[in-house]
């Protein structure tokens, strides 16, 4: 990695260890000669970029030899030359050991390499597996970003068009073939264990820090042994040391520990997670340092394979960070989050309000016949005149993705809002909201969903029997409208023709919408209550008409169950993901996806709509929260800190903040323009289902398996923030346990687990929930 | 961690049988081979399941569940599992082989059922509101689905014949109504209603029957395990307490039993607060707190007190202790009074007044036979170590209550009076009450009833120690302390000792033979045994608490309504123990000389006396006749 060191200064600590340079090759081909030479005498250079240490294990001089066949083909002698000098390794060697080298070549590549395919793939894999970087500066541009494909799928980058080729039908034989280079079996324990005593005797600061490096190593070693067949040694090697490890990787530990054979790895998802995936660490510059020097002095070339093939090390420079500082981030399947996946800019802010003339209304006037109150009203008319016209800095432009037009009854129901919202109550620690608490009784069949309708005039459930039900909870009772024929019959012109179309002996408290043919996981209305979603376990995601109470779309494009669904805030778009662990952006008149986000290692358990309807957040059952582009499908960011799959999501109503709850019991709030984490709530025993803020945001409710609902004090806890700026920088976090401060109240229900949270537009808290009895 | 939580494995044994039965043979190896990766699917299997359950916010895994993983996984899903109930699990003791069971089922007979399931109700909505501005839980939330709530026909129908039959006339319905709510698992509904039936005692208090058919009804409730009585436990307590407390119309007409009813709705009460009293937070100290007040309350008639004694009594000798001992001093003074009462017209009240004594008399010797039961190890051990200790007080030895014939001492009679001045002295402080001392309790309750109490205790080594009495000796001391003792006759609070007083030296002269006194005697025969006996024997301890409280201005019991103890007749008290007295005059005996001066004969241990104590003391026939009958009333007289 020679010419990475002397050509881009400032990004060679975190460069230096990356096996996938797919941003510095390109730069700096042709220039590479000069480069290398002046390098060469650099004594820390084969160190620092993984080139074999000469002398070293055969495998590494296969692979230079590899490479050097590589570049003689290509008639890069100039560059044969130089290598061949700087390796000291005879002329004559070339030949025969290239050709050896080219069928040692593991398993079948994935790149497709134009020009000499058969045998450079070959080559290229062996480069890849050995991850031999010094061999890649001289590659040509072409080749490289072939060889890098080969990751990229694997990693799981943010990029979808990328990775969607890997991601989706993973070769699992190039996937695993890296675990064919083994060492003896019986070392493995002692390796790990004199890793484990050297971490164990640096000094504090560090320990933590380092041992981050335990649960990664256990597992590919782990994974090597019973790749290679060492059943027993596998065995043994487990044992020894799974007690080591955090106990927030209980559930991973538990899969990998029924894990004996060869052949299981075949097809277990979380294998291949942990395999392509790079585990994503962050480590301060000094405690890496110590790192490298021990496994260099050690000659532990196994563990530093590992580290090099399967971990990417995001080095950071300044103080190591506390136990807890890493315990709070980490916790995911794949590590932590790089620091520069959560860099790009997110518009966070809310789209303009449309302008609509708010009318006096009549009656308003009428019940308010005292003089001082039409004066009221004046200047909040214009406040919010004012306040919609003035564009939020971090919102997105209007126009950044198409919304639809506005309705005439989109714009009564907007005004229908505005008025409410100025009935709304305003909550806070001393104006806790009353809960109402609607109860699914005789549900028998399994509630497992639940929507109220913005305006809480609808109650939806989506059921296990594969029904979905709709009540009205208003007087108001549910109609279809008329039969074609009936609609032929009425007259258009009268004035109330939306009422006449109705059908009066339709009318009922609840209607039954069948169509799935599994489990309803989640439901969805539609902001103008005229459509329902639902998505279910037969991979279908399917639109209701509340007009005619039937099924509209079955959009067919998850193969697998699909967990969640919701609706845009401005209608149209809405987003489905489930067990195929990819997201999908719909439109409601496109039968197929607009955009898919993938990158999640593993189901998507929840999605939500950013309230500006420009991004997504999907959680999943890999312990990742993504924050998704509507606009380029880019995957903005990235929140680790969770140790359960992911259930509930919530943005908070100015858009800046997200609440993720987990299976652990536990909230965690983000800051989405820093890309940070900003709090955490502890107090609930079980899974939370449901989270909500308040309208006006000051409140954060929770609802969850533990059959309470808690509030919590969401200003508190948003104010108390210091976001200087080395904050935002480093992304280290210093959570202060205040819990208990934020807490405002736990509300019990008698035997109902929450499973989902309303508030009305006047800030009543509506719960739901099954009635177990 | 993980090395104990091994998995489920199946045995390759299991593999083989499997393929056995399908037709296949198969070598070990391979079995094994199986084996193991068919654990590792079902391992598989399972985490896929679990992913289901979580989704359908369940926290537990179905078999719908684990099918689902199946099916996703490629694999066909297992039928046969989908019943809601759980699958018994058998053995074959001989195959060693475990299966779940799989009976058949007859279609023909399942098509052609008459009782069709109705099927469960519709899903439904049901809002309330929960928490008012963050506070209060304004409704329980979900507290019965209205589907349960509305009674169904049935059930309204087995209300409606239960009800009948017990309140009815035929005693064999009742019968089998009372068995069946005993047992029925199904009327958990119906609970509220019959409650609600219960607390119509008040509107019967004149119709024992149907109050004891109340009582009973309460009774099936209780015992009936399927029921969860929850708050309603107060509200059957509270009909119980009705009918023991009450002055209920019916016990109007003398001729009513009464006190049955009571002494059944006590029992009852017992019944209930030791099974459910858990329930109710408090019930105890309630339940103690209203039989107090009904007891100290003197406007109650005779038979309210009757019950609030018998239902102490019920509630364990505890309850006695803690409620009825202390207000024994002041209840007595009223009760005396009115079995001192002569005249004509108080007769049936006084025949009440005895009833309520004999309950109290049961109620404290229980009470003293517990206390001494609980405390017999520690006592035993400190009188066997100290035999010689003069004062006796503190080593009070307690002798197997109430089951054998309590070994008295004997003690010196001419030392009588020093000695209880001793006894008392030590052990009687009867100011305090609570709590009091056993010996000091007994001493109280001594001078209380006298010898009617069944419990004798040996009173320690050192009164042990003395040899009996002759008879001549006897009688010398029953001379001796009658005249210092009707000094302090003054300050009795027990007037009918003051005139047994001058009685007793006559009754040892004619112990057995005396007839029946005419005249007062008629009066006094309306007494119960256990006071006639009481009176001779609670001199000793009416001359000593006279002693000792001679300051105290405890003559709230005027003896002025009492013939003065020289006046009144002394053959007429003999007459009451007619048929015991030679027994009691030999037990009167040691238990007065139990009191005497300790020192010169200290030296005999206690035991060395054991084997004469039938000989002097009571004997165990009486004792076991008053222990075993009822509130001592039914005993002849």
């Amino acid at each position: 990695m020679a010419a990475v060191q002397s050509g881009m200064g400032e990004g060679v600590e975190e460069k230096d260890i990356k096996t996938e340079p797919a941003s510095d090759g390109f730069g700096n081909n042709n220039a590479n000669d000069g480069r290398l030479v002046s390098t060469s005498p650099g004594s820390n250079a084969p160190a620092a970029s993984n080139k074999p240490v000469a002398g070293g294990p055969p495998e590494d001089q296969q692979t230079l030899l590899a490479v050097l066949q590589f570049l003689r083909k290509n008639k890069l002698t100039e560059s044969v030359e130089i290598l061949r000098r700087e390796a000291g390794l005879p002329e004559d060697d070339l030949d025969p050991n290239g050709a050896d080298s080219s069928g040692a070549g593991t398993g079948g590549a994935a790149g497709s390499v134009d020009s000499d395919a058969g045998d450079a793939s070959s080559l290229l894999t062996r480069v890849t597996v050995s991850s031999s970087a010094a061999a890649q500066a001289p590659t040509k541009g072409t080749i490289q970003s072939d060889c890098c494909q080969v990751y990229d799928g694997a990693s799981g980058g943010p990029v979808p068009g990328n990775s969607a080729a890997g991601e989706d039908q993973p070769d699992v034989s190039v996937v695993l073939s890296a675990y064919s280079q083994q060492g003896d079996p019986a070392l493995y324990e002692v390796y790990y264990s004199s890793l484990k005593r050297f971490i164990e005797t640096v000094l504090d600061c560090h320990r933590a820090e380092l041992s981050q490096v335990f649960y990664p190593l256990f597992v590919h070693m782990y994974l090597e042994l019973v790749y290679n067949n060492h059943e027993n040694e596998a065995k043994a090697f487990f044992e020894k040391f799974s007690g080591d490890q955090e106990c927030y990787y209980e559930d991973d530990l538990r899969v990998l520990s029924s894990l004996t054979k060869k052949e299981h790895m075949r097809g277990n998802e979380t294998l291949l997670d942990f395999r392509t995936s790079k585990f994503v660490l962050r480590i301060s510059r000094d405690s890496y340092q110590l790192l490298k020097r021990h496994l260099q002095e050690r000659q532990n070339n196994q563990i530093w394979n590992i580290i090099q093939e399967h971990l990417y090390i995001d080095i950071f420079d300044g103080m190591p960070r506390s136990k807890s500082q890493i315990d709070a981030m980490s916790g995911s399947l794949a590590g932590e989050a790089k620091r520069e996946a959560n860099k790009a800019k997110v518009y966070y802010g809310l789209l303009k309000e449309p302008e609509i003339e708010l009318p006096l209304d009549d009656e308003d006037e009428e019940a308010e016949n005292e003089e001082g109150k039409p004066k009221k009203k004046k200047p909040k008319k214009d406040s919010m005149g004012s306040k919609s016209k003035k564009q939020d800095p971090n919102a997105p432009s209007q126009s950044r993705i198409p919304l639809p037009e506005l309705k005439d009854s989109d714009k009564l129901d907007k005004i229908m809002y505005m008025k409410e919202a100025t009935k709304r109550i305003r909550l806070g620690p001393d104006n806790l909201p009353s809960i109402c608490f609607y109860s699914f009784l005789n549900a028998y069949q399994g509630l497992t969903a639940v929507d109220f309708t913005d305006d809480s005039s609808l109650i939806a459930g989506g059921f296990a029997d594969s029904t979905v039900r709709v009540w009205s909870v208003t007087p108001k009772k549910l109609r279809k409208v008329k039969s074609a024929a009936d609609l032929n019959l009425i007259d258009k012109e009268s004035d109330d023709v939306l009422e006449r179309i109705m059908d009066e002996k339709t009318a009922s408290e609840s209607k039954i919408l069948y169509g799935h043919s599994g489990p309803v996981y989640g439901i969805s209305f539609s902001p103008d209550r005229n459509y329902l979603l639902s998505s279910s376990e037969d991979g279908t995601v399917r639109l209701w008409s509340l007009q005619t109470f039937t099924c509209l779309v079955g959009y067919k494009g998850h193969n697998y169950p699909v967990w969640d669904t919701h609706f845009s805030p401005h209608g149209y778009y809405f987003v489905s993901g489930g067990h195929d662990r990819v997201a999908r952006l719909w439109a409601t008149d496109h039968y197929q996806p607009l955009r898919m986000f993938s990158g999640h290692l593993a189901d998507i358990t929840c999605t939500r709509f950013h309230p500006n309807s420009n991004y997504l957040a999907t959680g999943s059952s890999d312990r990742t929260i993504r924050l998704w582009d509507v606009l380029n499908g880019n995957c903005v960011r990235i929140f680790t800190g969770h140790k359960g799959p992911i259930h509930a999501l919530a943005f908070s109503p100015n858009g800046k903040f997200l609440a993720s709850g987990a299976t652990d019991g536990r909230v965690l709030l983000w800051d989405i323009g820093h890309g940070l984490m900003v709090g955490e709530l502890k107090g609930h025993t079980d899974t939370i289902y449901s989270l909500r803020f308040s309208r006006d945001g000051e409140i954060l409710a929770s609802g969850s398996m533990d059959n309470t609902v808690r509030l919590w004090d969401a200003m508190k806890a948003f104010d108390d923030l210091e976001t200087d700026d080395f904050t935002a920088a480093t992304g280290h976090i210093h959570l202060q346990d205040n819990s208990q401060e934020l807490l405002l109240g736990t509300y019990l229900t008698k035997s109902t687990p929450v499973i989902h949270l309303h508030f009305t537009r006047r800030n009543l808290l509506l719960a739901a929930g099954a009635y177990n009895p | 961690m993980f090395s104990e939580r091994r998995f489920a494995e199946v045995h390759r044994e299991s593999v083989k049988l499997m393929a056995e039965s399908a037709g296949v043979e198969l070598g070990d190896d391979v079995a094994a081979l199986l084996a193991e990766d068919v654990c590792y699917r079902l391992r598989e299997a399972t985490q896929s399941s679990s992913q289901f359950m979580r989704h359908a916010k369940r926290r537990k895994l179905t078999v719908e569940d684990f099918n689902r993983a199946l099916r996703w996984s490629n694999v066909e899903a297992i039928c046969g599992y989908g019943a809601q109930d759980a699958l018994p699990f058998r053995s074959v003791k001989e195959g060693e082989l475990f299966f779940v069971e799989d009976r058949d089922i007859n279609l023909v007979e399942l098509a052609l059922a008459t009782n069709i399931p109705k099927g469960c109700a519709e899903t439904m909505v049901r809002v309330n509101v929960s928490y008012l501005d963050g506070k209060g839980n304004l409704e329980p939330q979900g507290t019965v689905p209205t589907a349960v709530q509305s009674l169904s026909d049935d059930l309204l129908k087995y209300y409606q014949q239960i009800t009948r039959a017990i309140l009815g006339e035929d005693p064999h319905l009742m019968k089998v109504a009372l068995l069946d709510l005993q047992s029925n698992s199904k009327i958990a509904a119906l609970l509220p209603y019959f409650v609600y039936v219960i607390s119509g005692v008040k509107s019967v208090s004149h119709d024992l029957e149907q109050l004891s058919r109340l009582l009973h009804m309460v009774k099936s409730l209780v015992q009936n395990p399927y029921l969860y009585l929850g708050s309603y436990v107060r509200s059957l307590v509270s009909s119980v307490m009705y009918c023991i407390l009450e002055p209920l119309a019916a016990s109007i007409n003398p001729l009513n039993d009464h006190w049955t009813l009571r002494d059944y709705a006590a029992l009852l009460l017992s019944h209930i607060f030791w099974t459910h009293g858990d329930l109710v937070s408090g019930l105890y100290h309630q339940i103690l707190l209203s039989l107090q007040k009904v007891l100290s309350d003197p406007v109650r008639p005779l038979c309210s007190h009757y019950g609030a004694v018998v239902g102490l009594h019920a509630l364990g000798w505890k309850a006695v202790e803690r409620v009825l001992f202390p207000h024994l001093p002041a209840y007595w003074a009223n009760l005396q009074a009115v079995l001192d009462d002569y005249s004509v017209s108080n007769a049936q009240v006084k025949a009440d007044g005895h009833k309520v004594y004999g309950a109290i008399l049961v109620a404290v010797e229980r009470l003293l036979k517990m206390k001494a039961l609980s405390l017999s190890q520690p006592a035993e051990g400190t009188s066997n170590a100290q035999p010689g200790s003069v004062m006796g007080a503190m080593g009070y030895r307690v002798s197997s209550p109430g089951l054998s014939p309590p070994p008295e001492p004997l003690s010196e009679a001419a030392l009588g009076i020093a000695s209880h001045l001793q006894a008392g002295g030590a052990g009687c402080p009867w100011e305090e009450w609570t709590p009091v001392p056993l010996p000091a309790m007994y001493c109280e309750l001594y001078s209380f009833f006298g010898d009617s109490l069944a419990v004798r205790f040996s009173t320690g080594p050192g009164f042990g120690s003395y040899p009996p009495c002759t008879q001549s000796q006897l009688s010398d001391t029953r001379k001796e302390p009658s005249g210092p003792a009707s000094n302090p006759d003054t300050t009795r609070k027990m007037p009918q000792l003051t005139a047994n007083l001058n009685i007793s030296p006559r009754q040892d002269g004619s112990p057995r033979t005396d007839p029946p006194p005419p005249s007062l005697a008629a009066t006094g025969s309306g007494r119960s045994l256990a006071r006639s006996s009481s009176m001779q024997r609670s001199r000793s301890s009416s001359s000593r608490s006279g002693q000792r409280s001679a300051g105290l201005s405890r003559d709230v019991f005027p003896k002025a309504r009492f013939t003065s103890p020289q006046t009144g007749p002394p053959v007429f008290s003999f007459l009451i123990g007619g048929r015991q007295m030679g027994r009691r005059c030999q037990g009167r005996r040691p238990f007065q000389t139990t009191f005497a001066p300790t020192p010169p004969f200290s030296t005999i241990p206690p035991r060395a006396y054991a084997h004469k104590l039938p000989v002097i003391g009571r004997v165990g026939k009486p004792v076991r006749r008053w222990t075993c009958s009822h509130y001592s009333l039914h005993l002849p007289l």
